[in-house]
């Protein structure tokens, strides 16, 4: 392991804060009253679709993964599909998951549905930007001593902060503070956005910091 | 190797050892509650006409005259009407709250038609107020209000049903000692509030809150033969029907509409029959919810109707638009004085002084004048009271009461400058008049806050106790799991220590003449046993460890818990409970599957393409495929979510809807609709009765001829079908025809009885002979000797025979195999393996069906859904544990942190799916009937046993189920091995299958008999640690309830909160000593019959 892979992931994971951050300043500008509480879906959507571009442009430029070997048009094309299936599928995984835990079945469905799309953007995307369509690499990264490189044990780390953060999310609601952020979901995105700028920051300095201990298998 | 010493002694100290440490906890939730709940003092004074309140004389030339004691009176009768539960908006018109559009159609609306009629036609002769009732609302409270005109305290609130005689003076022993005849009629309270007092009295029972018309009709027949009599001068008649219909059907049923129409007929009658001298108070004892309960103190509760009317004028003006809010005691100072009467001693309302500025004609200066007289007694009395209570106890804020003398000598003295010159100006009246209700009312507001009087030394010891106790819980839960873990010193130390403390203790007061108060007798004697036995530990066992070691608990469980404790210290969560505890159990529970994916243990590790680093690979194949934990996962969270359906709303949140389910189906209005409930609910019990049989059938044990075995294939049926005709019965008890009647209620009383009679046969039987083996008898003495040849000679002692039993097993195992492989048995492999692998969750299970069956009769009819529900969810939590959980042979067996606290937030979980709240107004009285419609007369004990069972019975399930945490994984290791040999293979295979594949066959919970010794301690750290979960919370109850005494909430959410979690953690305990008592007497039962055989081969 280099530290020029640690300073390219600490740049990729800047980027990717500043563009939760330009989501939030930038529409603003063009769109009249927003604000990410009053217009908490038009932000949601609009955090969901930069976060998934610049992952996307930063994996396509930087292929941090090896390419693989057949590389026909069909094939990327065939994968590119299976990668937007399996984003949906995620969505609605975590649409039945939260309903489990307790969000309203019938009422405030869209909310509830963008929730798990943010939350698929940043849990699923990366994944599949990083490892592709393939379940069973993802279980490997997710489990004990599974990780291969530093860019798979940032994935794992920002993705635990993400769930984290939208799992902490969900305390203010039964507070009777009675402020506009306690109601369903916008608490629970807002941790979930929270925990994965926090993921993203920590996850570089994290890895610096134990450099030392961390030997993978391919490096 | 195990110690020698006799298992039994083991098993024996273990149980003592847990019931010693549920006596810690009780003693310190003894101690903490003698601090934290209040009792107010009742003076025992009485106030008397001879005597002036205060040192001033009574108001000008009245005493001596006939009638007169402090002021003269203005009625000569009183018609006192109390209608239980008449909320103030129910005598309110139906008014359109948008022009043009028709008015809000409600059936508590608009009925009560002839006070609005009084009111407009008579503005002078009428009032409507809205008296503001002051909490606790229950009815038994509320008359001690009403006729004290005090503020009966929180404490008083649980004894409802065991209301005593009032000691404090009241009106109506002020109106008996001044020779007036009071005649009453109702409500049956009022014969144990007032024994003696009355010249005629006609009780009605008032127990039964199905019966909506018994009390009503029974004073509508003497009301008005009574009025017209003449032989009474106050006449008091309590109605409950409106009450009951509230607790029965909530204000929104159709039968409120009809019974408030029965009302406004008899204050019609009333009406028309009041002579010139009498005064008509029609009054509500307090109002009440949405679904139509009552005793917290919500908006609704505390907000009762009174309604004042009298044939001649009363009232100088015509009534405001909006009725004016007065407190519910002011009507005890009032009526006092207007009925020519002293103000009862204890009083602290203040007089309605609208009432004494005489009639429209009169004077603007004269009536001022009678109002700052009555107002000046009123204060007197007040102050004198106040004077004599700080005297007694030092309640009161010192700094308040100075202020409020200072206030009172002020307006007293410019009341007495005002008398000696009466060319006086109104204005200075007036302002006298609003000095003495700034007395009253600071008065008033003082008491309100002084009598929540907390001992912070008893607090702060109880809650030292209980945190003492968890951390033993701690200590002894990580020392019980080490090799050498003394288990007959174990008892020996705490029990001779506590018995001299508290001998010394009672020595003491003794000595000094001091009264004996047990609460403190129990905590010294926790105290004496307690602390050498910490110290013990400490220094035996637990400073040779490092200090992060007696911190078992692994992170994110210990995360999780904190986080449980700390919502005890906010009310919104506690508010929040029932969606707040779900949402942990979900977390946890995908926490577990999570953990076991990360830790390898799901999949196979040929998947995970690179070799793993590190030493931690897992021991042994998963024992679950990835799949599987997580369609257990889902359906768990699925699970929890369907009970939650099953929600009832908590009063502080309006926007929230209860669950149309927890209602008993007989409110359901709609045919179809009932009958496809009933048909689902009797569906429900179908599917227990069916998962529970077929649960036993698929572990062999309902082979068995043994009684209990018997009684699960005959009994259970039985009492499912009984059920089933009793919810029948119950559900449609209103359309029955007339002849059947008699037969219903004979069977609504005989069913629920046959239920619980039976459950209790079914349980004796199974403490009788709770081994459910078959021997097969074909197989009798010739094969059982060969089966034992292996052993020379009976075994010399207990120790021997625990040691060999498992070895007997083991050959027994193997005899039925070689038969059956010979025979080509079509039947399943092991028999008898079975049934001896899973005897002890057998008992379990059959327990605690039979325990379910009688506490569901005690719930409304759709929470048969809920049970079903609870079993299921139980049943996928295990055997999600069960993968996580390894099996360690031959030990030491540990039950995980994460198992235990699942299993207690199910517990809770379970509290709020079955329709109950931690308040006062939610507990399910109804269940007090189940098996009693007529009531229980003066017994108390079982009405609240009933209730209690009702509340409870998560608490219940669950804390004897606990130890089914610890045999589950033996169970699951059945698994593996039968998967194997489901394999088609033929008999020629089977015949020549070598011997050692046999050996390998699952012993399941024999294991546990392999190492008695770690099978005692495992159940010891199970119990230590279940009661140090939930110890934990109730020290967190205590904790927030004392930190937060001065809370606004205090007594709306954190009182109530500790009292059912200190409740329910008694119940709790006992179950749990009691499912671990269950076990031991199952292992024994295993002992005895294990040297049956032994004896048999010897003969
Ligand atoms: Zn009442
Ligand atoms: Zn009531």
């Amino acid at each position: 392991m280099k530290d020029t892979d640690i300073r390219r992931l600490l740049y990729a994971h800047l980027l990717c804060i500043f563009s939760v951050i330009l989501s939030t300043f930038i529409p603003s500008l063009f769109l009249e009253d927003f604000s990410v509480l009053e217009t908490h879906l038009t932000w949601l959507c609009i955090c969901s679709v930069s976060v998934t571009a610049v992952n996307l442009v930063f994996y396509l430029v930087v292929k941090p993964n090896p390419p693989s070997r057949r590389s026909s048009l069909s094939h990327k094309v065939g994968r590119f599909l299976k990668c937007c299936i399996y984003f949906l599928m995620s969505c609605f995984c975590f649409h039945v998951i939260f309903v489990l835990y307790g969000a309203p079945l019938i009422e405030l469905a869209l909310e509830t549905f963008l929730f798990a799309v943010i939350l698929s953007t940043f849990t699923t995307v990366p994944c599949l930007c990083l490892l592709g369509p393939n379940i069973k690499a993802w279980l490997r990264v997710f489990s004990r001593n599974g990780v291969t490189s530093i860019w798979e044990n940032s994935l794992q780390i920002t993705t635990i902060s993400s769930f984290v953060g939208s799992w902490l999310g969900a305390f203010p609601i039964p507070l009777d503070w009675e402020r506009p952020w306690q109601v369903w979901p916008i608490s629970c995105t807002l941790g979930a956005t929270f925990g994965y700028v926090a993921g993203l920051a920590v996850s570089p300095l994290w890895i610096y910091w134990n450099r030392k201990q961390l030997t993978y298998k391919n490096n | 190797i195990p110690s020698p010493a006799p298992t039994r002694m083991q098993k024996v100290s273990v149980l003592l050892f847990l019931a010693w440490v549920c006596f810690l906890f009780y003693a310190g939730i003894a101690l903490f509650t003698s601090g934290f709940l209040l009792t107010r003092l009742e003076l025992t004074n009485h106030s008397s006409c001879q005597e002036p309140p205060g040192p001033e004389p009574l108001p000008t030339g009245h005493q001596g005259e006939p009638g007169a004691c402090w002021m003269a009176s203005r009625f000569s009768r009183v018609v006192l009407v109390l209608i239980d539960a008449l909320r103030f908006d129910f005598a309110q018109p139906q008014v359109s709250h948008i022009p043009g559009e028709p008015p809000v159609s409600l059936p508590f609306l608009g009925k009560l038609s002839s006070l609005q009629r009084i009111l407009e036609i008579q503005p002078y002769h009428a009032r409507l107020y809205r008296s503001q009732v002051d909490p606790p609302t229950t009815t038994m409270q509320r008359l001690k209000a009403l006729t004290t005109g005090s503020l009966p305290t929180f404490i008083d609130a649980g004894s409802n049903f065991a209301s005593h005689a009032i000691v404090e003076d009241n009106l109506i022993k002020q109106l008996t000692s001044a020779g007036r005849r009071v005649v009453f009629m109702g409500d049956d309270t009022w014969k144990d509030l007032f024994p003696g007092a009355f010249s005629q009295a006609f009780f009605f029972p008032s127990f039964n809150v199905r019966d909506l018309h018994t009390v009503d009709n029974g004073i509508l027949e003497h009301l008005y033969p009574t009025m017209d009599g003449g032989e009474w001068d106050v006449l008091i008649a309590h109605f409950l029907g409106v009450d009951h219909c509230g607790h029965k059907h909530g204000p929104h049923h159709p039968e409120m509409a009809k019974k408030l129409s029965q009302m406004d007929q008899m204050i019609q009658g009333l009406v028309e029959r009041l002579e010139n001298d009498t005064l008509l108070v029609v009054a509500g004892d307090h109002g009440m919810t949405m679904n139509g309960d009552h005793g917290g103190d919500s908006e609704l509760e505390v907000s009762a109707a009174l309604f004042l009317y009298s044939p001649t004028a009363l009232f100088p003006s015509t009534p405001p638009e909006e009725p004016e809010v007065v407190p519910q005691v002011s009507l005890v100072p009032t009526l006092a004085l207007l009925l020519g009467l002293p103000i009862p001693f204890g009083n602290i309302g203040e007089v309605m002084t609208e009432l004494f500025s005489g009639n429209k004609d009169s004077q603007p200066y004269s009536s001022a004048l009678a109002q700052a007289s009555a107002l000046h007694l009123n204060a007197q009395q007040v102050s004198r009271f106040l004077h004599t209570y700080s005297a007694a106890t030092q309640d009161l804020q010192v700094k308040e009461l100075q202020r409020l003398q200072s206030l009172f000598s002020k307006a007293s003295a410019d009341y007495q400058r005002l008398l000696q010159s009466p060319q006086g100006a109104e204005a200075t009246l007036q302002a006298v008049i609003a000095e003495l209700q700034q007395f009253l009312r600071g008065a008033r507001a003082m008491c309100i806050e002084s009598w929540a009087r907390f001992s912070l030394v008893r607090m702060a010891g109880g809650a030292t106790l209980l945190a003492a106790t968890c951390f033993l819980c701690l200590l002894a839960s990580r020392w019980a799991a080490s090799p050498g873990f003394p288990f007959h010193s174990l008892l020996l130390i705490p029990v001779s220590w506590g018995l001299a403390g508290a001998i010394v203790y009672a020595g003491l007061l003794a000595t000094t003449g001091l009264k004996l108060d047990p609460v403190v007798l129990g905590a010294v004697a926790a105290v004496g046993s307690l602390l050498p036995f910490l110290w013990k530990s400490w220094a035996g066992w637990g400073a040779r460890r490092p200090l992060a070691a007696l911190l078992p608990i692994p992170g994110p469980v210990l995360f999780l818990q904190l986080v449980r404790w700390a919502t005890f210290f906010s009310d919104s969560f506690v508010i929040a409970e029932a969606r707040a505890t779900p949402f942990l159990l979900g977390s946890l529970i995908l926490l577990l599957v999570a953990q076991l994916h990360w830790e390898g243990q799901l999949l196979p590790p040929k998947l995970l393409a690179i070799p793993r680093l590190g030493p931690s690979t897992p021991a042994g194949p998963p024992r679950h495929n990835g799949m599987q934990a997580l369609g257990l996962g889902v359906g768990l969270l699925l699970c929890t979510r369907l009970a939650g359906l099953f929600h009832r709303c908590p009063e502080e949140t309006p926007a929230c809807r209860s669950s149309p389910w927890l209602s008993p189906l007989a409110s359901m209005v709609g045919g179809r609709a009932k009958n496809l409930w009933y048909g689902a609910c009797v569906g429900a019990l179908v599917v227990l009765l069916a998962a529970v049989r077929l649960w036993l059938r698929r572990y062999g044990n309902l082979k068995s001829p043994e009684p209990p075995v018997l009684f699960v294939r005959w009994g259970l049926p039985l009492m499912t079908l009984s059920t089933a005709a009793y919810w029948a019965l119950a559900s449609g008890a209103d359309e029955t025809p007339p002849r059947l009647r008699a037969l219903v209620a004979g069977a609504s009383v005989v069913l629920p009885r046959a239920v619980a009679g039976l459950a209790a046969s079914g349980l004796v039987l199974l403490l009788w002979r709770p081994v459910t083996v078959l021997v097969k008898a074909g197989m009798g003495t010739p094969r059982t000797r060969t089966v034992l040849t292996p052993f020379s000679g009976p075994p010399a002692s207990q120790v021997d025979l625990d040691y060999v039993a498992p070895q007997i097993y083991r050959h027994m195992q193997e005899v039925f195999r070689g038969q059956l492989g010979r025979t080509n048995s079509q039947g399943p492999l092991t028999v008898a393996a079975y049934q001896l692998g899973s005897v002890y969750s057998a008992a379990m299970v059959t327990a605690l069906t039979l325990l379910a069956f009688p506490l569901l009769l005690l719930h409304a009819e759709r929470i048969s859904l809920v049970f079903l529900l609870l079993f299921l969810q139980s049943f996928l939590l295990l055997h999600l544990l069960a993968a996580g959980i390894p099996i360690t042979t031959p030990g030491p067996f540990t039950v995980p942190w994460q198992a235990v606290s699942a299993w207690a937030l199910m517990a809770t979980q379970t509290f709020y799916s079955t329709g109950h709240q931690p308040v006062f107004p939610a507990i399910h009285w109804h269940a007090a009937f189940v098996g009693f419609p007529e009531g229980h007369g003066s017994s108390i004990w079982l009405p609240a046993f009933l209730v209690g069972a009702n509340t409870f019975a998560s608490h219940l399930l669950f804390a004897v189920g606990c130890p089914l945490l610890l045999l589950w994984p033996f169970l699951c290791e059945s698994h593996g091995p039968r998967k194997r040999r489901q394999t088609p293979r033929n008999d020629a295979e089977a015949r020549v299958r070598p011997e050692e594949e046999e050996v390998e066959e699952p012993l399941m919970e024999m294991r546990l008999r392999d190492a008695p010794h770690h099978f005692s301690a495992a159940l010891l750290q199970l119990g230590l640690k279940y009661l140090f979960v939930l110890g934990v919370q109730i020290l967190a109850c205590s904790l927030a309830a004392s930190i937060l005494r001065r809370h606004l909430m205090v007594w709306k959410v954190f009182a109530p909160k500790f009292i059912f979690e200190a409740a329910g953690f008694i119940v709790s305990s006992v179950g749990l000593l009691l499912g671990i008592a269950l076990v031991m007497r199952v292992d024994g039962a295993v002992s005895s019959w294990f040297k049956q055989l032994v004896l048999a081969q010897q003969r």
